[in-house]
């Protein structure tokens, strides 16, 4: 399956920027039967990054008991509008995806 | 060992070389590290050990917010945050899952040490939070219940 | 002696109100952390896809407002359109436009009109991004007009119409107060204050199989667990159960897509 959708929100309040993050991926845990009554190979994203402005603030490392179409939050100190967030993941099959936002 | 084997073998050191020497960049262009070790552990103690945390302190400065209940265990929201000073590293593990370690995350110049995160929980558990700052280790835990709704399938 | 009988009402009430306001503040953060808004973004793609024989995409599809007017149209839903004569809700209405903006067939364009984890259907992923132009407009679906009148008053009959092999109608799960399926609750359907804040919601993410549903999937649902045979897509009756349930909920600000359990 391609890596799906991407979508970020990062919002300056009271001197803390707020990142939130939706990710489309199964995070297949490798337990679960599929319809052909097959166990799903595990496919699940191990890393997840947040720079900001090009500098890496978090680094994430997760296991395949994350939920499906994972939702993260992060806070940045504070940070200015028009700041550049960058969120990028990276799964077991060596699939990567990313998005980008400024500050708002 | 195999020719072939012995060629890659020689590739390989070949390639780490040029590595170490930034003349090629990692393909994905990450220094994406996954504790193995730590996220295949079945108990959380064996997890924390692989973490280098084991023994942590309780704290108070660690606070997770999360429900009780939760109505359903393929989604378990949870928000964590460390108010230890110099907290550089947050771990976060759900006892009876058959892999405990469910995260861990760095955080470095420039990030809180705050994280919010959504996760499947087999069955109701203590949810387990290990703040790392300047080399001690704090912790926390919280027990979530979880039940099922709905008619099923 | 009051303050003990008060202490002892107090232990026996507290742990089914504990229990419920745990469930609110799970489905609350739940809500707050819903990757919901990933199905609206897909569903803007295809709304503004090309697609079918005619290679149209469904932007001048007239939801009731006008070709192309999104905004507070599902709030709008259900409703009578002149050019069909009849009562139609998002699904149904969106079905049309496949067929006639688009020129594709009906067995083409209801092929697979319920998907799963890996792949959502196409009706999943357009009825997302449409519900989420209604966002803060106040449910108010059409009411006016004979047809519109008579599909609630069949939708009200049909709710408590016994049928199929167990001989269930929807009360026979949501006509009492305090039943539950499992851990989840069941409202009774027929009062606004239970329905209200459901419509308001629906179509929904489900996180128990990662699925995005909508109100046509659970009408069909209902009727199967009900062990009745497969209700049809668009169908008058399940027009009719959806603008029952929408006029009861009226007047809610529509606060959907949302993420339920």
């Amino acid at each position: 399956m391609a890596a799906g959708p991407m979508k970020m929100r990062a919002t300056l309040l009271g001197g803390v920027t707020d990142v939130r993050v939706l990710m489309s991926h199964p995070m297949e845990t490798g337990q679960r039967k599929g319809p052909d009554g097959q166990l799903v190979p595990l496919h699940f994203i191990q890393n997840v990054t947040v720079k900001v402005n090009g500098k890496t603030v978090v680094e994430g490392q997760i296991s395949q008991a994350i939920s499906r179409n994972p939702v993260f939050s992060f806070r940045i100190k504070g940070g200015a509008k028009g700041d550049k967030i960058e969120v990028s993941w990276l799964d077991n099959k060596g699939e990567t995806n990313k998005t980008e936002t400024a500050v708002a | 060992m195999n020719d072939q084997r012995r060629g890659l073998l020689r590739a390989a050191g070949a390639l780490a070389a040029l590595l170490a020497a930034g003349l090629l960049k990692p393909i994905a262009a990450f220094a994406a590290s996954w504790n193995k070790d730590a996220f295949g552990a079945k108990s959380a103690a064996d997890a924390l050990k692989s973490l280098g945390a084991s023994q942590p302190v309780a704290s108070k400065d660690v606070v997770i917010e999360a429900p009780q209940i939760a109505e359903n265990g393929a989604v378990v929201p949870i928000e964590i945050t460390s108010t230890v000073p110099g907290t550089t590293s947050i771990a976060v593990l759900i006892d009876k899952n058959p892999f405990p370690l469910v995260g861990k995350f760095d955080f470095m110049e420039g990030a809180l040490p705050f994280v919010k995160v959504n996760v499947k929980m087999g069955e109701s558990s203590d949810v387990r939070v290990v703040a790392t700052a300047g080399g001690k280790h704090y912790v926390a835990t919280r027990e979530i219940k979880v039940t099922i709704g709905g008619c099923g399938g | 002696m009051r303050v003990a009988i008060s202490a002892v009402l107090a232990l026996t009430l507290a742990p089914a109100f504990a229990q419920q306001s745990q469930f609110e503040k799970y489905q609350k953060m739940v809500a707050e952390a819903s990757p919901v808004e990933l199905f609206e973004l897909e569903g803007e793609a295809l709304w503004k896809k090309k697609q079918g024989p005619k290679n149209v995409s469904l932007e001048q599809c007239d939801l009731g407002m006008g070709p192309g007017v999104l905004a507070g149209a599902y709030a709008r839903l259900p409703r009578y359109f002149a050019d069909t004569d009849r009562v139609m809700d998002l699904e149904t209405r969106m079905l049309h436009c496949m067929m006639t903006l688009q020129g594709r067939s009906h067995e083409e364009a209801t092929k697979r009109l319920f998907g799963n984890a890996n792949q959502p259907s196409e009706m999943e992923y357009l009825s997302a991004y449409v519900a989420a132009q209604s966002r803060g407009h106040a449910l108010a679906p059409g009411q006016s007009h004979p047809k519109e009148q008579a599909s609630y008053e069949l939708g009200k009959k049909l709710y408590f119409v016994r049928t199929g092999l167990w001989d269930f109608s929807c009360a026979s799960c949501h006509g009492t107060e305090g039943k539950r399926i499992r851990m989840s609750e069941l409202p009774v359907l027929y009062k606004p204050e239970a329905t209200r804040p459901l419509i308001a919601t629906w179509p929904a993410y489900r996180v128990s199989n990662s699925t995005f549903k909508t109100l046509e999937w659970r009408m069909n649902n209902c009727f199967a667990q009900m062990r009745t045979p497969e209700p049809v897509f668009g169908s008058e009756v399940v027009n009719a159960l959806v603008m029952f349930l929408t006029v009861t909920a009226k007047g809610e600000p529509y606060r959907g897509p949302g993420t339920k359990r």
